[in-house]
């Protein structure tokens, strides 16, 4: 086993990589850029060493640095985590040629999966199923318009070459089918130099279900079941649970089957992550892999018992998994709801500065990820997450209960989170009921948001009446903290004790 | 103590708050109507307030400009003032005629300017660029009419409340 691990990452999944090499009693080491000194991964870590500045490619994103620190201080491997380098296969190749391990798969495993065609071409083989459509460019109209004939409208045209929407078409009928192949050919062509455009069956409203494997060195690989992360905004997943409301054990199993043989065409190795696009009548199709630890892992873990930041260790150090297959149970429901800072009543723009209070949830059934305490400021310059809520409980209903309570507790003052939207999500019928799609959370915020509505003019009126109570009451009891209005007058000081310092420098001085 | 307290934004009339100590607790008067509490400040901007049995945990939120209370999960602007004191009668009111200061919202970094100066703008029309958390906000004007001054320049860290431009 090794002694010693870096960990190439920071915030909320520093900290649980740092936690699970503590309980294996293996040595950690931070890396951190300027504005992250008093981060809390660099608190909780044994060792750490500045980086660079604040931005990522200065920093969390420079291969030489961090190899460089591992060398220097006798690091044995490197966790990456997810997002900055742990999806690139150069960082794995310079960790290999440095003789650190990187905890992760090989980089030519990284390699087939981040191209899309080869990914393809070597799934096909091994039988995984893809949104049905060609995968190379079509070569005229006529056998575009053949191939959505076969395959069914509605049909999606993609630039080969494309990414971000452009090049993109969606055909209701045939009658569109050639326009819209041209201006998709245009649109390709001025934006990536190369007009090849695809066809695909378009998938209205689809879920995404990813699928969790792990995979030692010694040719093992198994499924831990899926997870439902169908409520996302602007591509970012927001809340994700295990099971899916809509996954029975027999479609389970199949997906679970098609993500092991997906992982095995690539001879892919420690965890990993099949997406699936879902359909309306169920049917899965492969999406991509990420060949990393996933955010949402906590709901795996829940539910299969089982501890993945522990395991990825322990495949990487070279051991066998130490259960097969049919070893694993799916138990209880799991969801976590993604804490960002966020500003609800600013479109949910990012809101970083500094925390002036933090009231956490605990409790049955609440693990929390967190990467923030009382008194950091939140830096500006990285993804907002702050922190992972996730709910545990016997069964969905429970889970839900569970969260409402905890996020009831949870409070974060001075910087705004999206804490209210998953009081949204939680409380709403078609959630409740498991009809999602990856098109749920942005008709949910179009609609107006219920809680405000839900309260009577009434009680409203005695809440101000509290709020007006308190704010006087603050006033008086706490004078030297309260900024607002010029509430600290000579009698409302008389009202609180003296200040300790100043007692103490008197007594001090009499002395 | 005597309080003149605004709860929600914009208006609202204000209801005169009185409170005097009594006993182990406090006696409230809003708007005359008596109330009995017991408070207490468990940690710094925590407060819990039992009035009649019902126990409620109130939470402070300050900022350099505002003031809320949270109680439960709904937060209220709240303002309050000293009626004896004579700064908090020169508040200025925030109607719409007249110079608006467009301000940053959050820290962030200037990415770039959408109007000049002396340009004629829509209310909700995008002003400045402002950049955070690699998400790109827009900040929009207030209020139709003329940019006065621009002080945000590309490139400039921010901070909240920087006056980014003025709208007249």
């Amino acid at each position: 086993m090794f002694k010693k691990i870096l960990i190439a990452n920071r915030g909320e999944i520093a900290v649980r990589v740092i936690r699970a090499c503590r309980e294996m009693g293996i040595a950690t080491v931070a890396v951190y850029s300027d504005v992250d000194r008093a981060a809390l991964h660099v608190r909780k870590s044994d060792e750490a060493y500045h980086i660079g500045p604040a931005p990522a490619a200065e920093s969390y994103l420079r291969i030489d640095k961090i190899l460089d620190v591992a060398k220097r201080c006798g690091a044995e491997a490197i966790h990456p985590a997810y997002g900055f380098l742990s999806e690139n296969a150069k960082f794995a190749q310079a960790c290999a040629e440095a003789g650190v391990k990187f905890i992760g798969p090989t980089p030519h495993s990284m390699n087939l999966m981040g191209s899309k065609t080869s990914a393809r071409q070597q799934m096909e083989k091994a039988g995984v199923p893809f949104v049905p459509g060609t995968s190379r460019g079509l070569a005229s109209a006529e056998e575009g318009e053949r191939v959505a004939e076969r395959i069914g409208y509605p049909v999606m045209l993609k630039a080969a070459a494309g990414g971000g929407g452009k090049g993109m078409r969606l055909v209701h009928t045939r009658q569109e089918f050639r326009s819209a192949l041209e201006s998709a050919r245009s649109e390709a062509q001025r934006s990536f130099g190369d007009s090849e455009v695809y066809i695909e069956k378009a998938i209205i409203n689809p879920r995404h279900i990813e699928m969790q494997v792990l995979a030692d060195e010694h040719g093992n690989t198994v499924w831990l079941g899926e997870r439902e992360c169908s409520i996302q905004r602007r591509h970012q997943k927001v809340l994700e649970e295990a099971p899916s409301p809509i996954v029975d054990p027999d479609m389970r199993r199949r997906m679970g089957e098609v993500a092991v043989k997906v992982a095995q065409a690539a001879n892919y190795t420690n965890a990993g992550t099949i997406e699936f696009l879902v359909d309306q009548q169920k049917n899965f199709y492969f999406l991509e892999m990420n060949t990393r630890l996933q955010v949402e892992h906590p709901v795996t873990e829940l539910t299969t018992g089982l501890d993945l930041v522990h395991l990825q260790i322990r495949i990487a150090a070279g051991e066998k998994l130490p259960f097969a297959q049919s070893d694993i149970q799916i138990r209880g429901h799991a969801i976590e709801c993604r804490i960002y800072a966020e500003d609800p009543d600013n479109n949910y723009f990012p809101s970083p500065g500094r925390i002036s209070l933090l009231l956490e949830p605990a409790g049955p059934g609440i693990r929390r990820d967190s990467g923030m305490y009382e008194g950091w400021t939140v830096p500006m310059d990285y993804d907002p997450l702050l922190a992972k809520l996730i709910g545990y409980a016997s069964d969905r209903p429970q889970a839900i209960m569970r969260l409402e309570r905890a996020l009831y507790e949870y409070f974060v003052a001075g910087i705004k989170t999206n804490i209210s939207l998953f009081q949204r999500i939680l409380g709403d019928a078609d959630f409740r009921a498991g009809k999602l799609d990856t098109g749920y959370l942005d008709r949910l915020l179009a609609k107006s948001d219920p809680a405000v509505a839900s309260l009577l003019p009434g009680e409203i009126k005695e809440l101000e009446k509290i709020a007006a109570i308190a704010a006087g009451m603050f006033a008086v009891l706490d004078p030297a903290s309260h900024k607002n209005g010029n509430g600290a007058n000579n009698s409302a000081n008389s009202a609180s004790p003296p200040s300790k310092w100043k007692q103490k420098g008197r007594s001090e001085a009499l002395r | 103590m005597v309080y003149e307290v605004i709860v929600g934004k914009d208006g609202g009339k204000p209801h005169r708050l009185e409170l005097e100590k009594a006993g182990d607790g406090w006696e409230c008067r809003v708007d005359g109507q008596v109330v009995h509490v017991d408070a207490v400040i468990p940690r710094r901007d925590v407060l819990s307030l039992l009035v009649d049995g019902h126990s409620y945990e109130i939470k402070r939120e300050q900022t350099a400009t505002d003031l809320h209370m949270w109680v439960g999960s709904a937060r209220f602007a709240v303002e309050l003032r000293d009626p004896r004191s004579l700064r908090s009668r020169q508040k200025s009111a925030g109607d719409e005629k007249g110079p608006k200061k467009i301000v940053a919202p959050m820290p962030g970094r200037v990415v770039r300017l959408l109007v000049a100066e002396n340009s004629e703008v829509e209310a909700g029309q995008g002003i400045v660029v402002v950049e955070a958390m690699k998400m790109q906000n827009e900040v929009k004007s207030p209020k139709k009419g003329v940019v006065k001054k621009i002080s945000a320049t590309p490139g400039a860290a921010v901070n909240p409340g920087d006056v980014l431009a003025i709208v007249e």
